[in-house]
């Protein structure tokens, strides 16, 4: 199970809490599962988000590995100037 | 509108053009001439990176007339280099990185070839005066002023 | 796939980290370059816009019969020539109504038409003969006004997202974001010293010298041609062929040199305007931006009022941060609060940390990225509090930071655990720094921030095309903003193992390539790089395959070593090296043309942490701030081409000295722009400032295969706040408005010395 962490106004959506855990191969079936698990996030999944996977952003890279115990922190999708 | 005929001499070059009288000097070297080396950054004389002589001073061409030109002699970035023959100062911009996006750069050597003609022996405080009518957004001007005190500095040596 | 390369940190270069002289020098000081308002097309339009004069009105009608009558107007676009075809897609819809106004104009110099005519006279006359039947809306154009319960609402039905419960009532809250970690009430009890201030900065504008531009081209047959000027011509592609439903692949677009962008081109404004009116003239038509349209009708800066509480113990540990963002974005949703959020304490390292950021709509153009987006102002406010705080502890500003700075395995505050970071070094570095350690005179004062930026990586594809002559092109899609051709040449250089003048770098237009991002995030010399270096990588197996078939050995028992095919031992054979050019020379008898490629999405771009210095001298007379010296040390994680790093840092130092200093939008009660000119909007000149110093530091990234870490846009981070810090400490008195003008530096002393007198 995958560690994913999610950003603090996050939390209503998923009952309060901001560390869940979701059984995931990679960062695309993460972000799936998270979506179905919780419905309320799916408005933010459909804006955009980038992954941080144990430290490493990731902007796009959905096809990402992920570790049993990978650490996946949910970020708002990157931008630049 | 009725349109004016001028003559005038650019680059060294006898040109001849036709314009409407309210076109600036700046819209008859881009617009009617071709020579798009001088940039229109703000129409208003604020960034310089319009910057031409008009017998031999420097001047923002979009702050003056086509119209007016008639008899005078122009010079602008086209001309700088003779031949494939860089200036010195075009030399030392590219050496000194003294440029990135590159659209003041025109303005740039113009107002710093204005400088060093009548004065070879510029103080940084100098040269950061005379080039204070050109706005530069990307490099802060430290690589630019640099360029041109290694350029006078081998100017005085030549 | 990042993570590959031990290699960085022990290998030795041969080209890259040079200073060669960039490929577009010459055309760049010859005039010779072509920028976007550079290029012609037979038969072309002029193309101009009918903007709103009101800051917030309802559109009632349009009538553009007389202008259409006028002899030599080809054509005149409205918002109904623009249907809508986003399919639900909120942000595109937004770029849409930006782009021209729809039901309402939401801002002054919002565009509601548009005229194409045979010159610029008519063009201009076309316009005055536009008919527009406003009804005349209340108008709001400050964040904290906007956030009133009775402000005039730009959006009547939008209730705020990310809030618990969720509003019963709208408001011009768009969203709330909350990032943080630990138990921050908690971490308040335990502090000793306690600084709490508020913020506010203003708008400021990218200020690139060449305002926008482009020249369209559309035919009936659906095929279209646009020349413009951005940081990324693919994203042009597709947003306006979506707009305008066409198909991407018969849209091609070429990038212009471009005269800076800073994040400020990573959009579209007029080019769909101009491939409409194109479509509907069929002429080509190219539209021109004014400078007064670039100030009000592009995408400025947010403004932000900023409420920051740090706590810290006596021995100088900080155990609880708070920050309270607020960044109106203009007419739109999507400030880059969030990015404030995340930034303002990631350059430490903290138990208890909590940011929340509100992202706000005004009566204003649609803020764009500038640089880092967010993170200036965020890092203005909590660097303002750190200085402070370490005062109050007692301590060195320097030492209160290096006791307290992220490092590698410190949990940021905006979720991840750092890996291997640079922001100790460019603490220790700065420390040890002559500027440190110079005398100060009277009025003087010595400011310091530190400031980190994401970066990231994004989808790039390069070509790369081996000359039977031994020379090399490489065909890349990333707009070149500051000299990246320098870069991508001498990277693919030391791959190839030739001399940088044997190969040129060009960028192509979006029907020669795969879609490359934008250039901006910082992500071109790591993202686009890394592709040529694997272009190159591919384009060796290539070169070594041709090697053993010439020699009839196994390809596995070739190597590429210095620009040379080798026998990989003496038991493949004892063939004498054969060069890139010898192996070029019998390419196209040996089987055709070598060429490599590569086209991938980049992950692992390195976080940026910079450390900036700077000292100035404040006229108690005139309010008149001067910047004496300044200092930029920053991880570049490895300079490429170590001039242009150098400009980046220089370049985004100054910016940021200039929205200290004396950038900002000034409305009017009329929700009007007043000073929508450089004569108004003043960026720094050349005689405002002294040198800008350097050091750039090289903590190899691991992400990337020579450890390049982006660097364009963390050095506008710090200066706000070294800035802020430099002055206050030269008057002593705090500064929590940005920019630091004379008037209202003025007005500080003042009170200052009414206080001291009234305590007298």
């Amino acid at each position: 199970m995958a560690k994913v962490i999610i950003w603090s106004s996050l939390k209503s959506h998923t009952g309060g809490e901001s560390n869940l855990e979701i059984e995931a191969g990679n960062v695309k079936d993460l972000l799936a599962r998270l979506g179905e698990t919780y419905p309320g996030l799916q408005p933010q999944l459909k804006r955009g988000v980038s992954v941080s996977v144990d430290g490493i952003i990731f902007r796009d890279g959905w096809l990402t590995p992920l570790k049993p115990d990978s650490e996946v922190v949910l970020l708002p999708r990157m931008q630049g100037g | 509108m009725s349109s004016i005929k001028v003559s005038t001499t650019i680059n060294g070059d006898p040109t001849e053009y036709v314009c409407e009288a309210d076109e600036t000097l700046l819209d008859v070297l881009r617009n009617r001439l071709g020579l798009t080396g001088a940039k229109e950054g703000c129409s208003t004389g604020d960034c310089g990176a319009c910057s031409v002589t008009i017998d031999g001073r420097l001047t923002c061409s979009c702050l003056v007339l086509g119209a007016e030109m008639d008899g005078a002699e122009i010079g602008t970035i086209e001309g700088m280099a003779s031949g494939e023959k860089l200036h010195p100062l075009q030399k030392k911009f590219i050496e000194h990185a003294a440029l990135q996006c590159g659209i003041c750069t025109p303005g740039f050597l113009i107002a710093a070839k204005s400088l060093l003609d009548h004065n070879p022996k510029p103080t940084e405080t100098e040269v950061r005066f005379a080039l204070a009518g050109n706005l530069c957004r990307c490099t802060g001007y430290d690589k630019i002023v640099r360029a041109v005190m290694d350029t006078a500095a081998e100017m005085r040596r030549a | 796939m990042p993570l590959d390369n031990a290699e960085s940190s022990t290998r030795k270069y041969k080209v890259v980290g040079t200073r060669p002289n960039r490929p577009d020098g010459v055309d760049k000081v010859t005039g010779r370059a072509r920028f976007g308002a550079d290029a012609v097309a037979p038969g072309q339009l002029v193309g101009l816009i009918l903007r709103s004069p009101h800051p917030h009105a309802k559109i009632k009608g349009i009538d553009a019969s007389k202008a259409l009558k006028l002899a030599g107007v080809k054509a005149v676009v409205t918002s109904a020539d623009l249907p809508d075809k986003t399919d639900g897609d909120a942000m595109l819809y937004d770029v849409l109504v930006n782009v021209m106004a729809r039901e309402k104009a939401l801002y002054q110099g919002h565009a509601v038409a548009a005229v194409a005519a045979t010159s610029a006279s008519i063009a201009r006359q076309a316009l005055k003969l536009i008919k527009v039947d406003y009804e005349i809306l209340p108008h709001v154009t400050d964040v904290d006004e906007a956030m009133k319960p009775n402000a005039p609402l730009l959006y009547p039905k939008m209730i705020t997202d990310g809030m618990d419960p969720k509003p019963k009532k709208p408001s011009n809250v768009v969203r709330r974001y909350e990032f943080g970690h630990g138990d921050v009430e908690a971490g308040f009890k335990k502090a000793e010293i306690i600084v709490e201030r508020s913020f506010k900065t203003e708008a400021t504008h990218q200020g690139y010298i060449e305002p926008h531009a482009c020249l369209a081209n559309v035919g009936p047959d659906g095929q279209g041609e646009l020349w413009v000027c951005t940081q990324g011509h693919f994203m042009v592609r597709d947003t306006c062929a979506r707009l305008l439903g066409m198909d991407f692949s018969k849209l091609r677009v070429t990038a212009s040199e471009i005269g800076g962008g800073f994040g400020g081109k990573t959009t579209v404004f007029i080019e769909p305007i101009a491939l409409a009116l194109s479509r509907k003239a069929n002429r080509p038509v190219k539209v021109v931006m004014s400078r007064e349209e670039v100030f009000k009708a592009t995408g400025p800066t947010s403004s932000s009022s900023i409420d920051v509480k740090i706590g810290a113990t006596k021995d100088g540990r900080i155990v609880a941060g708070d920050a309270t963002l607020r960044y109106q974005g203009g007419a739109f949703a999507g400030s880059p609060v969030e990015f404030g959020a995340m930034t303002a304490f990631a350059q430490y390292d903290l138990d208890n940390v909590r940011a929340v950021g509100f992202d706000v709509v005004c009566n204003r153009p649609k803020q764009a990225a500038y640089r880092a987006p967010g993170a200036p102002m965020a890092n203005f406010a909590v660097e303002s509090v750190i200085e402070e705080l370490a005062h109050k502890v007692g301590m060195e500003p320097i030492d209160f930071r290096i006791k307290n700075a992220a490092r590698e395995g410190t949990h940021s505050s905006y979720g991840p655990v750092y890996g291997p970071i640079g922001l100790l070094p460019t603490l220790q570095k700065a420390r040890e720094h002559p500027h440190f350690k110079a005398p100060l005179g009277k009025n003087q004062g010595r400011g310091m921030a530190c400031g980190f930026w994401f970066n990231f990586g994004g989808q790039s594809c390069v070509s790369m095309n081996i000359g039977v002559d031994g020379t090399v092109g490489v065909t890349v899609g990333s707009p070149d903003i500051g000299g990246s051709r320098a870069s991508m040449c001498l990277m693919t250089a030391e791959e190839l193992g030739i001399p940088y003048d044997k190969v040129r770098a060009v960028v192509a237009d979006t029907g020669t390539l795969g879609y490359n991002d934008v250039t901006d995030g910082s992500r071109t010399t790591f993202a686009t790089g890394m592709a040529c270096i694997m272009a190159a990588r591919d384009a060796i197996k290539k070169l070594c395959a041709r090697a053993a078939q010439i020699w009839g050995i196994p390809e596995d028992a070739v190597v590429w070593e210095n620009g040379h095919a080798k026998p990989a031992g003496s038991n493949a054979g004892n063939f004498p090296p054969m060069s890139l050019k010898e192996i070029a020379a019998q390419a196209p008898s040996t089987g055709g043309p070598i060429a490599g490629h590569h086209e991938f999405s980049a992950d692992g771009a390195g976080v940026s942490f910079a450390t900036h210095i700077c000292d100035s001298e404040v006229d108690p007379e005139t309010g008149f701030t001067k910047i004496l010296r300044y200092t930029v040390l920053q991880d570049a994680g490895k300079a490429v081409h170590p001039s242009y790093v150098e400009g980046q840092f220089q370049g985004g130092a100054v910016q940021g000295i200039g929205w200290a200093l004396n950038e900002e939008y000034i409305y009017g009660k009329d929700g009007r722009l007043q000073n929508a000119g450089f004569l108004d909007y003043r960026i720094p000149v050349c005689s405002d400032l002294p040198m800008i110093d350097t050091v750039i530091l090289e903590i190899p990234n691991p992400g990337h295969p020579y450890g390049v870490r982006g660097v364009g846009e963390t050095s506008i981070v710090p200066p706000l706040a070294a800035v802020a810090n430099s002055v206050s400490a030269a008057v002593g008195v705090r500064m929590t408005e940005l920019p630091i003008s004379p008037p209202k530096l003025l007005a500080a002393l003042e009170k200052q010395s009414a206080m001291k007198k009234a305590a007298e």
